[in-house]
């Protein structure tokens, strides 16, 4: 996928003044927010329920090398075959020698976010194949020529029911209408006939198990399981740090997966698929691939930000952050949004391609307490931070600011001058009611807001004051 | 060198006339002003003074105190950040307890600082027991001075607003409203989104001024909404940040509250 994390100021800014998303936003935040919160009351012990995911998804990843070993000899057991991809580039070369080999011409995939990583699908169309997207979410991109996703688990959530009528009635040349059944009856009709005669199936993959060589994909439409059991082949692609020990450990995950993402107890689908189909079984693809994707979540595995790879992609993080929120998943610029891909994206494409991304919070720690694998966030993105500032990355004034206020900061009876002087100058201008309109060097403040300013006299020196009146 | 024996020293050679504590029975409480109420909003840390003294406290301000290193460390400035934690470490660590009127100023403390020092022995030893005892001012008042009801006045509605540091890393949120609730002339309104980010987040507030403004603005209808004639908080960036999008949206009416002024009696 493209990357425009570079552009996210602009992008931030032009979003918050569109109105038509602010109210999709809007809406958006209302469903999850509180759908999560009721879910998880049915838990006898959230707390302790995060705990023990945590701990299953550190295992994985504290023995990463044995469990994926473990996952490949059991997966090729059963007949699957396991393919390695070291590059994004690589994902997409291994699903065209796939495609090749079994003669494939069209494709169908539910969804994957890691193929958006790679633009498998462009790879895939440039080879003069055929790829249709299965995921409501998803199908509304690609129609939408392949506008990219927003948001993890609701790729096309920044569309409105209207915005999406309009493009099924001219894509799909049929009358306009905004009923929400109806248009999903609608995409039903136009996919049906794409899952009978697609060649092969793409997913992603939630878990890839590995005492049973597993891979376990989670939806709410149905779509995965028609997409690994009608065609011939199945290829799930996912990314190495997915890997979970055991069945048992997906269980546990599974109490908190669906209920952090949509609020629900259990999503409508649960598909565990082993090996491809057996003598005398009725379901199933013939061919059964994985591809398992690096692409640097090894460099991420060693580096400080390395818990980033506990996610199980609930989505929970970019629900609650206020920022997400407001400026939408598009502002992000890259496959992940909100505060886990501010994290992730300047891993995957580099930190010089996305140096707001950890910037660009508050830190409320919202989204810390809501992980259902207690990935702490604003931690980590306050690692990138220091290694912008550590890599010169940060603008020079920007630096040249910090160094200045904490030499000050250090020299406590400089700083006490200092402050002196600063508030008075400041007091100077404010306006009658007490706040200042305009502040050269902080105009990111006073573009939208007042600053209210200072008493005129620093706690300091009157205390200091007070405290010689008392004595004399 | 820092610390309490430093200060004095300093203050004296400065001139000033203070008083030496030397009390071994009351409990001896440093008081962080922060500086943003150093440099903004002197008024607050008076209020707390006074609040912490009414509780039954042995207020001790180190003179030389300036800020708890948090705009370094969150801006990835490290070492700045350590230096300025270790000075800190250095004026506190002699007091019984370390109070703020701030969430985010003692979560700095109290949550962040022993990451600075990781493999540190001594340092790890001595932020570990500051950390133990650092509180968020309403905390303090209600958990280890016991404070069931405060002394000042205050008539009229008014809603709270939880600062992210302070719910978040300090467990701060039935602390103020209890006392605030025990205030008879207090009504206390609960807002929509009470808990939800103010927008401020240190230098974000610059950096992204548009994004930060808009969550700013979020909050200001919240606030309008819940009919409450003035916000109460506590923390000076959230005060700032709501007061300064408040004025600017044309709300000359609403006040923004810091929670040791109410308690105190300062704002009515």
């Amino acid at each position: 996928m493209q990357i425009a994390s570079m552009h996210f100021k602009a992008r931030a800014h032009a979003n918050l003044n569109d109105e038509q998303l602010q109210t999709n936003l809007k809406k958006f935040q209302g469903k999850f927010v509180p759908a999560r919160r009721n879910a998880l009351v049915e838990l006898d012990d959230v707390e302790a329920t995060r705990e023990a995911a945590r701990q299953i998804r550190q295992r994985a990843l504290d023995e990463l090398d044995t469990w994926l070993e473990l996952f490949e000899e059991n997966a090729t057991a059963s007949g699957a075959t396991v393919l390695w991809a070291e590059t994004p580039g690589d994902i997409n070369r291994l699903v065209l020698e796939i495609a090749a080999r079994h003669r494939v011409k069209k494709i169908i995939k539910s969804k994957s976010m890691v193929s958006e990583e790679s633009a498998l699908d462009h790879a895939i169309e440039a080879a003069g194949l055929t790829v249709v997207e299965t995921d409501l979410g998803e199908y509304i991109l690609q129609i939408n020529n392949y506008e990219p996703p927003s948001h993890i688990i609701g790729p096309a959530l920044h569309k409105s029911k209207e915005e999406v009528a309009t493009l099924f009635s001219n894509t799909h040349k049929t009358p306009w209408k905004d009923e929400i059944q109806a248009l999903c009856l609608e995409a039903r009709s136009v996919l049906r006939q794409h899952y009978l005669s697609a060649d092969m199936g793409i997913t992603g993959g939630n878990f890839f198990v590995a005492e049973t060589g597993s891979v376990v994909v989670v939806t709410n439409e149905g779509n995965a399981t028609l997409t690994t059991t009608l065609p011939k082949v199945h290829v799930a692609i996912s990314g190495i740090e997915k890997i979970v020990p055991t069945l048992e450990d997906v269980a546990t995950l599974m109490r908190l997966l669906p209920r952090s993402a949509t609020g629900q107890s259990i999503s409508n689908y649960v598909d565990v698929l082993t090996g491809p189909k057996g003598a005398g079984e009725f379901h199933g693809a013939e061919h059964m691939y994985f591809i398992l994707v690096d692409a640097g979540r090894t460099a991420v595995l060693g580096s400080e930000v390395r818990e980033a790879l506990r996610c199980i992609r609930c989505g929970a993080c970019m629900n609650h952050c206020p920022v997400y929120q407001n400026v939408g998943g598009h502002s992000y610029g890259w496959v992940y949004p909100g505060p886990i891909g501010s994290i992730l994206t300047p891993m995957y494409v580099g930190l010089e391609n996305a140096l707001d991304l950890p910037q660009a919070s508050t830190f409320c720690n919202q989204c810390g307490v809501v992980c259902p694998v207690k990935i702490p966030l604003p931690d980590l993105q306050r690692k990138l931070r220091e290694e912008e500032f550590a890599r010169h990355l940060r603008p020079w004034h920007e630096r040249a600011a910090l160094r200045v206020w904490a030499w000050f900061a250090l020299r406590p009876r400089l700083y006490g001058l200092a402050s002196k002087i600063s508030v008075r100058l400041l007091r100077l201008l404010a306006r009658p009611n007490g706040m200042i309109s305009r502040l050269p060097f902080a105009a990111g403040w006073t573009d939208e807001r007042d600053m209210p300013a200072p008493a005129g006299r620093t706690f300091r020196e009157l205390y200091r004051e007070r405290a010689s009146v008392r004595q004399s | 060198m820092y610390g309490r024996d430093a200060d004095l020293a300093a203050l004296r050679a400065e001139g000033a006339r203070i008083t030496c504590y030397h009390s071994t029975t009351i409990m001896r409480v440093g008081f962080f002003v922060t500086c943003l109420v150093d440099l903004v909003r002197p008024a607050v840390g008076f209020a707390a003074i006074k609040l912490l003294k009414s509780g039954g406290a042995d207020v001790y301000v180190p003179p030389l105190q300036t800020c708890c290193g948090q705009p370094a460390y969150n801006s990835g400035d490290r070492s700045d950040a350590i230096a300025l934690a270790r000075k800190v470490v250095g004026e506190f660590e002699d007091c019984d307890y370390l109070v703020a009127p701030s969430g985010s100023c003692s979560g700095m403390i109290k949550t962040h600082y022993g990451e600075l020092f990781r493999g540190d022995a001594t340092m790890e030893t001595r932020v570990a027991k500051l950390a133990a005892k650092t509180h968020e001012l309403t905390d303090f008042l209600v958990n280890v001075l016991e404070v069931k009801a405060p002394t000042g006045q205050y008539k009229g509605k008014i809603t709270y607003h939880d600062s992210c540091a302070g719910l978040r890393e300090m467990g701060v949120k039935g602390q103020p409203r209890a006392l605030l609730a025990a205030m008879p002339g207090v009504e206390l309104i609960e807002m929509a989104e009470c808990e939800t980010c103010c927008g401020f987040g240190g230098t974000f507030s610059i950096k992204y001024g548009d994004i930060s403004a808009r969550l700013a603005d979020n909050k200001c209808v919240h606030v309008q909404n819940s009919g409450a004639e003035a916000v109460v908080l506590g923390d000076l960036g959230c005060m700032l940040n709501i007061e300064g999008r408040l004025r600017r949206r044309g709300d000359t009416k609403t006040r923004v509250l810091h929670v040791a002024e109410v308690l105190a009696g300062e704002a009515s």
